[in-house]
């Protein structure tokens, strides 16, 4: 591998002409399977929590434990018939989904998944993330518009006033752990956390004691920051409580009312995706990333070394994930004027004011909790 | 031929109103600006069409909905997908065979509606029914409430948002359908309770097993309250929305737990006492405003939890008094061919949904000259014009949700 990728990007250099490489293109790819595959995993996992939580048994009949429903479920879209509404506007039909995609797509590629698996290595990392991530709303507001169906124009204009309102809590409880480390980059994120108390890290295989820890524990107002964070993330990825675009009581299905099949099956992606993105980046910045022990860190290097961290990694995600489940299936919904009040009246307020505790905390040099040091 | 000077003039399109702003109309609870405060923008009303095939009017309701941004300004329900031609089945079939049609007006509480329709037919016929009937139509009538009622407040989870609710309901629900198709041997349609008496006695080993379902109900009641009835979203979402005074309530012949979610104490198995209710000691839980304004969705969701729990105290008592044998039909219906006697009469019962009123018209043949249902559904929806307008579109869900009707019963 480490001989065959140089020598492909060569030739793909040389027959294109283009910088566009080789080992782009394997990313690229590397991320489509991967979010594919996590879309039908976590489709599995919200079927088989949701039964949990409701007295049902969920999907059984389809692969062991019913692990393969998912991808039944994903041949029939993919067979469906590709329905277009005669009046509807159809160039912009057909690409919204593609566009509503996008973002969570072009936050997977900022993602590190382990200290040596990421695609692009961006040193804006949580900035680039919080930025794509917003492209979403773009393809969600023309598939409302161009529907040409009073219901999806209602849920995509919700969709786009919840979204707008509660990027700003959640951009401004990231910059909390961006403050106390002091990097945009998520790498140096996770680094920061799992500093050694000497502040060397040079031995291989080590564990040894980091007197950072996690950073959701760091301090009161990265605790503050991290609930304001995973709240803001529900509203964001448009999950229940605040499901109110898609509120299949009230707006049938919302903005996608009229999609189905493949293009139906890509808003699907976009909200999976959202969701490992957004428990991602709390892992990262708040949970200690691919560090399995808050206070413990450890440093291993190779494959093995990376495949542990990417497991670590994905454990934890996969855990948040699972409260975003277990939050959805227990809370009704809220109405829109109640998640209007909820975001600019607490979280925006509260997030101000826990950065600038933690600014404070930071220039006057109490960085710890009383008593726990 | 005719002159343009005196030809009636075309009616002339109202011209279009002067884009000035104008002060708003509708003030929001809560909202902090003076009403004659004036809007920058002025945006378009938008009608939209709620149903009949949206997910929250509980069948075929169709709602046309105006709306201003989120806020409803107008709504009128529009009824009739379902229409059956109920009454005009009713005299053109046998008192007899009329009886499973009325299993399908209001389907989640046929036993009721069984009920309603025999007692009404006893009353003009002047049949005597047995003690032992009347306690096993108590016992079949007040589980079916039970059951009534759980999907009531399940499915008002559901239009609100919370899918969980819903299936904790269904599995208590489960429970009294298995109970009822034991003793009649249909989960939904039951055609249990027959003029003059009930299709057959209590099973063997049925007083038990109910006795033992209604101990672990009452504590699953609580488990559902902790889930869902104290749960704060919950509450934001029905306090205080769509009150329903109890003039208003009055004034739109609203009756069961609407009526009582208003506050008044009226409720026909106190009122005007049917089968044996006289003899049992249950409650009429009244709406209090705990949460908010008397008369809010919440009340009316909460008098339907506190129903069930005296439907629990009604079932034990009914078990605990009734007769261990005796006769389960009167003796001088004979089915096939049963006539009434000529004669006229009303008579109504507290349905889970409120008033169900059978009013009948004998000739002294075998079929009714005419048998009219006042059903409790149609007379509640019609506040629904009244209470919506001003309301946001996710409170009108809440409403419709909250004042819970059957289609089947509305449309007939």
């Amino acid at each position: 591998m480490d001989s065959l990728v140089p020598y492909l990007t060569n030739v793909w250099e040389w027959a294109t002409g283009s910088a566009f490489t080789f080992s782009m293109i394997l990313s690229i790819l590397a991320v489509v399977a991967f979010i594919s595959v996590w879309a039908m995993f976590a489709v599995w996992l919200e079927r088989k929590a949701s039964a949990d939580f409701q007295v049902r048994l969920g999907p059984d009949r389809v692969g062991p434990f019913g692990l393969l429903q998912s991808l039944a479920d994903g041949l029939k879209l993919a067979f469906k018939e590709d329905l277009i509404p005669r009046d509807s506007d159809k160039f912009l039909f057909a690409i919204a989904p593609a566009i509503a995609f996008c973002g969570a797509f072009a936050a997977f590629a900022a993602l590190p998944f382990a200290p040596g698996i990421t695609a692009v290595d961006i040193n804006l990392g949580v900035f680039f993330i919080v930025a794509v991530t917003a492209i979403g709303v773009i393809g969600v507001l023309m598939a409302g518009w161009c529907s040409n169906n009073k219901w999806s124009l209602y849920g995509a204009m919700r969709e786009a006033a919840q979204l707008i309102s509660y990027e700003i809590p959640s951009a401004l409880a990231l910059m909390v752990p961006v403050l106390v480390a002091g990097t945009f980059n998520l790498k140096e994120l996770v680094a920061f956390q799992c500093l050694p108390s000497d502040g060397v890290l040079d031995t291989e295989g080590a564990v040894y004691f980091s007197n950072h820890g996690w950073l959701a524990f760091y301090s009161p107002w990265t605790f503050v920051a991290f609930v304001i964070y995973y709240i803001a993330s529900l509203a964001e990825c448009k999950r229940a409580p605040f499901d109110l675009p898609e509120a299949e009581s009230e707006l049938v299905s919302g903005f996608h009312t009229e999609y189905s099949g493949m293009r139906f099956s890509f808003f699907f992606l976009e909200e999976y995706g959202m969701m490992f993105v957004v428990s991602a980046i709390a892992a990262l910045a708040f949970l200690g990333g691919w560090q399995p022990l808050p206070w413990v860190s450890c440093n291993f290097g190779g494959v093995l070394g990376n495949l542990f961290f990417a497991g670590v990694f994905l454990a934890k995600v996969i855990f948040l994930v699972w409260v975003q489940i277990w939050v959805r299936w227990t809370l009704p919904r809220m109405r829109v004027d109640q998640v209007m009040v909820m975001g600019y009246k607490y979280l925006i307020p509260m997030s101000l004011f826990a950065l600038l505790m933690m600014a404070a905390y930071i220039h006057w040099g109490v960085r710890y909790l009383p008593g726990l040091f | 031929m005719a002159d343009p000077m005196t030809a009636p003039a075309k009616p002339q399109i109202e011209p279009a109103k002067p884009q000035t702003a104008p002060a708003r109309t509708l003030v929001l609870p809560g909202d902090p600006r003076p009403p004659d405060v004036h809007v920058d923008v002025r945006t378009q009303e938008l009608q939209i069409n709620m149903g009949p095939q949206h997910p929250s009017t509980h069948g075929v309701l169709r709602v046309a909905i105006w709306v201003d941004g989120e806020i409803v300004t107008r709504a009128e329900p529009d009824i009739g997908y379902l229409h059956r031609c109920a009454e005009k089945i009713g005299e053109s079939v046998s008192c007899i065979q009329y009886v499973p049609y009325t299993d399908r007006y209001d389907y989640l509480a046929a036993m009721n509606n069984n009920l309603g329709y025999c007692l009404a037919v006893e009353k003009v016929a002047e049949i005597d029914v047995p003690e032992k009937a009347q306690y096993v139509r108590t016992v079949a009538v007040e589980l079916n409430r039970i059951g009534s009622h759980l999907m009531a407040v399940g499915t008002y989870g559901l239009d609100l948002g919370a899918f969980t609710p819903f299936f904790y309901a269904f599995r208590e629900r489960e429970e009294i359908l298995r109970l009822l198709e034991w003793i009649c041997g249909a989960r939904l349609t039951y055609n249990f309770i027959r003029i003059g008496g009930v299709m057959r006695d209590l099973p063997e080993g049925f007083a038990a097993d109910t006795r033992k379902f209604l101990d672990l109900f009452e504590t699953r009641l609580d488990e559902f309250n902790d889930l869902l009835t104290h749960n704060h979203i919950f509450v934001n979402r029905t306090a205080n929305v769509g009150v329903i005074s109890p003039d208003m309530a009055i004034a739109y012949g609203l009756t069961g737990p609407n009526l009582r979610g208003s506050g008044l104490r009226y409720d026909l198995r106190r009122e005007q006492p049917y089968l044996l209710y006289d003899r049992f000691q249950f409650d009429i839980p009244v709406g209090t405003g705990i949460k908010g304004t008397v008369g809010d969705c919440w009340d009316r969701y909460w008098v339907r939890m506190l129903e069930m729990k005296e439907s629990v105290r009604i079932v034990r008592q009914a078990l605990d008094q009734m007769p261990a044998t005796g006769e389960i039909m009167a003796k001088n219906v004979r089915h096939l061919a049963f006539k009434s006697k000529p004669g006229e009469g009303y008579l109504g019962i507290e349905n889970p949904r409120g008033e169900l009123g059978y009013y009948l018209i004998s000739d002294g043949g075998a079929n009714s000259y005419r048998s009219r249902i006042r059903a409790p559904s149609f007379c509640n929806l019609s506040i629904l014009e009244a209470i919506l307008p001003g309301t946001m579109l996710a409170d009108a869900v809440a409403i419709i949700g909250s004042i819970d009707i059957v289609l089947g019963e509305v449309d007939r």
